[in-house]
């Protein structure tokens, strides 16, 4: 099991005028799955942004730790695998070479092997060479999936991961979760029921918007 | 090799998608065929056809160069870069492309100014390339880190010759100078001042958009 945590300290956002969350601290570690819960607009992807590093807090800290190892931020995209409603992969590409740029601009090998196995696990494998918009929004929240495993991260942060998915899918994503849980660290932010029933611990950002006392 | 990588994947992407190539070949044919058609049967003097050499460079420069950001922004991409690289690698890759469409572009209008206007007339070529070089990578740096600024902003069309145009001003001007020298037949050692100018130029807007590109591409 990879030995990755993830650290928040006091970590407040502020939009403008709007509290979206106060002194949020809390600890994951590698081989549970999380929860981030909340109703439509509590704040789960703005927390999620900047748990991957894509916002920064307007308060607190964020610290990523590899075998108890600080990570900077400009290398943490190497131990991530985020998937989002708002992330967009490239249309004028098929899968295939969606995969191929991905792992070349991350400076690693394209794992041909590994890229077919999670194309036949998302059951894409026979569309690979089509262009991604001719693709379902179903299919394409599947290659998300793809994008964010490949590179094998320790930390895999999903943002309603089953939106868009028929039964199998969430079947599959539900498996995948637990698959890597054992290893690495998943954190799920939803407020789907289903979603949430795989977390063992959750945090609630409703709890987190009256000046850091949690309710 | 991961900006390569980057600019692999907006080359075959601009292949296919043809998003800039088209709209700077349009936007040259265009230009060019303006200023002919309103000289008519004139004749113009050397020096103005080296001005409009660069006004035509400048604008075309405008009209496809936003593209590495805008492109990413419009499309929704940017989230996506974000997750794979590191911001440096970002924009050495965006730098890249820029700098070889700039160098596609320049390239094609001097060669049109060469053959459309009998009083483009260049005395010194080695004096002519030094500036064309030279100016082709400040063209491209800058115009880069401004289309990382206003991929962000909402009025991305007009933002950018508004914003590019003091930014390169220094730039063009020394460039309208160096044109004019290597017409007169100067020697490239009497043109050291200049020379240098464009070298420095070129330092700093590298040096200072490498500093502020991690502030902009982060939201």
């Amino acid at each position: 099991m990879n030995n990755f945590s993830l650290t928040l300290k006091d970590v407040t956002k502020i939009f403008g005028r709007r509290l979206i969350f106060d002194k949020i601290n809390f600890s994951f570690q590698s081989g549970k799955v999380y929860g981030l819960a909340g109703p439509n607009g509590s704040g789960k992807s703005t927390l999620s942004k900047i748990i991957s590093g894509l916002l920064e807090p307007t308060q607190g800290k964020v610290i990523h730790e590899n075998n108890g190892e600080n990570i900077i931020p400009e290398k943490l995209h190497n131990y991530l695998g985020f998937v989002s409603p708002y992330l967009v992969l490239y249309d004028e590409f098929t899968a295939e070479e969606n995969l191929f740029h991905f792992s070349k601009i991350r400076g690693t090998n394209y794992d041909s092997e590994k890229a077919k196995f999670l194309l036949e696990e998302f059951n894409i494998y026979n569309r690979r060479t089509d262009l991604l918009k001719a693709y379902s929004s179903g299919m394409k929240q599947r290659m998300k999936f793809i994008f964010a495993l490949l590179h094998s991260p320790q930390l895999i942060l999903l943002d309603e991961p089953t939106s868009n998915l028929d039964n199998s899918g969430k079947e599959k994503v539900y498996e995948i979760i637990k698959r890597e849980a054992e290893k690495n660290l998943v954190i799920i932010a939803s407020n789907e029921d289903s979603d949430l029933a795989l977390c063992k611990e959750i945090v609630n950002i409703e709890d987190f918007k009256n000046n850091g006392n949690s309710k | 090799m991961k900006a390569f990588a980057l600019f692999k994947k907006d080359w075959l992407s601009e292949l296919r998608t043809r998003y800039a190539i088209n709209a700077l070949a349009m936007f040259i044919l265009v230009t060019i065929s303006v200023i002919l058609f309103s000289i008519g049967q004139e004749k113009i003097t050397e020096y103005l056809t080296g001005g409009l050499l660069w006004v035509v460079i400048f604008f075309s420069a405008m009209s496809g160069l936003s593209r590495a950001f805008v492109s990413e922004e419009e499309r929704g991409t940017t989230l996506t870069l974000q997750l794979i690289a590191a911001p440096a690698t970002i924009f050495s890759g965006k730098l890249i492309f820029n700098v070889i469409l700039v160098f596609l572009m320049n390239i094609a209008i001097t060669f049109l100014f060469f053959i459309l206007f009998e009083s483009f007339v260049i005395k010194n070529f080695l004096l002519f390339t030094f500036a064309f070089i030279l100016g082709n990578f400040g063209i491209a740096i800058s115009s880069t880190i401004i289309a990382a600024i206003i991929s962000k902003a909402g009025s991305k069309g007009t933002l950018y010759p508004v914003l590019s145009f003091p930014i390169l001003l220094p730039l063009i001007l020394t460039l309208l100078e160096l044109t004019k020298f290597a017409m007169d037949g100067e020697l490239v050692s009497d043109s050291l001042v200049e020379i240098f100018v464009l070298v420095c130029y070129d330092v700093i807007m590298l040096t200072a958009s490498y500093l502020l590109f991690d502030f902009i591409w982060k939201e």
